[in-house]
């Protein structure tokens, strides 16, 4: 009877999708653990996001509201998490992958003495999960022998969490001093974009080398308007400048499983399957047709994008 | 001031890999071993602070097989300093090497240590914070640079990150933008793929790393219990996706995307 610990992320005053998921992987979890799921939420004036949170099969909400928690602090986040994980008693400390939980849960680990799993993508046991590794082209079954666990998990790989009502919302107080902490916060520098969030998003298109130029993404970015869909890049497209560099796909960047993918002028380096292959209908658009992204397109369509995209973007409209 | 870089000894990350038939290990017949690529910008990076203050040491750290010392003396061959190699034959995890590099570090007294944010391997990425915690300072993941790889500043080699006197100044690769950071020394920095592109090790380079020292160290002298706390159960290759088609022009791509694929 241990319980599970999520760490929830926000963005405009409700949960992201991607902290859904990670509460999906609670229930899992603290099916095996024969424990209750417990929720934290972190930052400055979450009230908002924590009543949402209710909506689901929860049993605890616990909010550190404060000031210092306005901004990312690994070392203000370190000390919530820990605070969180005594006070719900917590087997199994668990987020979903982000710049941030991949920053501050190792932190975390370390100082539980725990052993960590990243992102996990299916519960065996209450101390077994499997992972990926070597570019996802090893599926890894892992043991934590520590009492404590901690765990960044991959949402593509779980579903919307169960609804439930009733969990309790209850403050947890948290003192840290910012001034104390060897890191600080400076500024943020945020990629505005009215396109869907990429890793969440149905449909992603995505730019690769092919593109030519920050010029020639203007069409993937185009096709991506006219299917509502999220834009995302190879690493070779983010290299060069084109476009900003959150937009990488792959073994070391965003993580996607949409219903569709298209890959325009992307030859498909296994960094960037490792980042793409769960999605459920891929299509591959490259004038080379011996590209590796043809080999796992469900369709390929070997074709100079320059006319190509214009063409479906025609047909889109028209559809 | 004297850097610290980490350089992990990983498989190719441009070949196939393939697993033993009894699900315990990788093949590692015939392959190739390279340094991580991320530990690879560290190096850099630590090099390009050293020669642009006019000085310091730069100090690699490879924790591993035997063979793994080519890989240390790859960064020596790009210009590090000296080398320290815990020579170990034995399952790791970032536990055991977090407690490892700690030691290390506090032998060394470096000022800032180095490190790629992921090994491309085992796709952790724990180490660095794990580190940050055990030594308690600060740390600075996922460091970037606002100019491009494409930039005159990276043609110039110029570090992507600043040091003012005990005050390290970086800019994070975060989802949804880049955050500035200061860090006070002593500080762990792991590095993300567009701080730099790393120098190629030169002939003489090569011909220097040779006689460069590499201190070796057992695993006992730099942990106290060896027993990985993550153990590995089994290894599977992952679902394979099923063969797709070649389709012929737009109209038939339209057509099978509306009708056979529905997602249109």
């Amino acid at each position: 009877m241990s319980n599970v610990l999520i760490v929830i992320e926000h963005a405009a005053g409700a949960p992201k999708k991607a902290s859904l998921a990670a509460i999906t992987f609670g229930q899992q979890a603290a099916q095996k653990t024969g424990g209750q799921v417990h929720l934290l939420v972190t930052g400055s004036g979450v009230g908002a996001v924590a009543d949402k949170l209710k909506a689901y099969q929860v049993a605890k909400i616990l909010v550190v509201d404060a000031p210092a928690f306005a901004n990312h602090s690994t070392e203000a986040l370190t000390a919530a998490i820990a605070a969180a994980q005594k006070s719900t008693g917590a087997s199994i400390v668990a987020a979903a992958s982000s710049s941030a939980s991949k920053d501050v849960l190792p932190r975390v680990a370390a100082r539980l003495g725990a052993a960590m799993a990243s992102d996990v993508l299916a519960v065996i046991d209450a101390s077994t999960f499997k992972r990926p590794m070597w570019a996802g082209n090893v599926v890894a079954t892992v043991q934590l022998t520590t009492p404590t666990k901690v765990v960044t998990i991959r949402s593509t790989e779980f579903g919307a969490p169960a609804a439930g009502s009733g969990a309790a919302v209850e403050p947890l107080a948290v003192s840290v001093d910012l001034a104390s902490f060897k890191a600080k916060f400076a500024g943020l520098k945020e990629v505005k974009s009215t396109r869907p969030e990429l890793t969440s998003a149905a449909r992603v298109v995505t730019g690769g080398r092919g593109v030519k130029g920050a010029e020639g993404f203007k069409l993937v970015e185009q096709l991506a308007d006219a299917l509502g869909a999220a834009v995302g890049a190879s690493r070779a497209a983010c290299d060069a400048g084109w476009v900003p560099n959150d937009l990488q796909v792959g073994q070391t960047g965003k993580i996607i499983a949409p219903d569709l993918y298209i890959g325009a002028g992307i030859s498909g380096a296994i960094q960037h399957l490792a980042g793409m292959k769960g999605s459920k209908v891929i299509v591959a658009i490259n004038k080379d047709p011996e590209a590796p992204i043809f080999q796992i397109a469900d369709y390929g369509l070997v074709a100079d994008l320059f006319k190509a995209i214009p063409e479906l973007i025609d047909a889109i409209k028209k559809a | 001031m004297k850097y610290l870089v980490t350089v992990k000894s990983v498989e190719d990350p441009e070949i196939k890999i393939k697993i033993k038939p009894d699900g315990t290990s990788i093949e590692t017949d015939q392959v190739k071993y390279v340094v991580n690529p991320f530990d690879e910008i560290a190096v850099e990076e630590a090099l390009r602070l050293r020669d642009a203050a006019g000085g310091g040491e730069v100090v690699a750290v490879t924790i591993g097989r035997k063979d793994a010392q080519q890989q240390l003396r790859t960064a020596l061959a790009m210009g590090a300093d000296r080398g320290v190699h815990v020579v170990c034959d034995q399952p790791l995890d970032p536990t055991l090497v977090s407690e490892a590099l700690a030691k290390v570090v506090e032998g060394e007294k470096p000022d800032l240590v180095l490190m790629g944010k992921q090994a491309v391997d085992d796709d952790q990425g724990q180490v660095g914070a794990m580190l940050a915690e055990r030594l308690g300072w600060g740390q600075a993941s996922f460091v970037s640079k606002e100019t491009s790889l494409e930039s005159e500043d990276e043609k110039a080699k110029k570090p992507g990150v600043s040091i003012a006197g005990t005050t390290l100044q970086v800019v994070r690769e975060v989802d949804g933008g880049m955050e500035s950071v200061t860090v006070t020394l002593p500080a762990i920095l792991t590095t993300d793929l567009r701080l730099n592109v790393p120098r190629y090790a030169s002939l003489p380079g090569i011909m220097k790393a040779k006689k460069k020292e590499v201190k070796e160290l057992k695993l006992a002298d730099v942990v106290a219990d060896p027993t990985p706390k993550v153990k590995i159960l089994k290894l599977e290759p992952p679902a394979q996706r099923k063969a797709g088609i070649k389709v012929a022009d737009v109209p038939t791509l339209v057509t099978k995307l509306k009708t056979e694929a529905k997602v249109l």
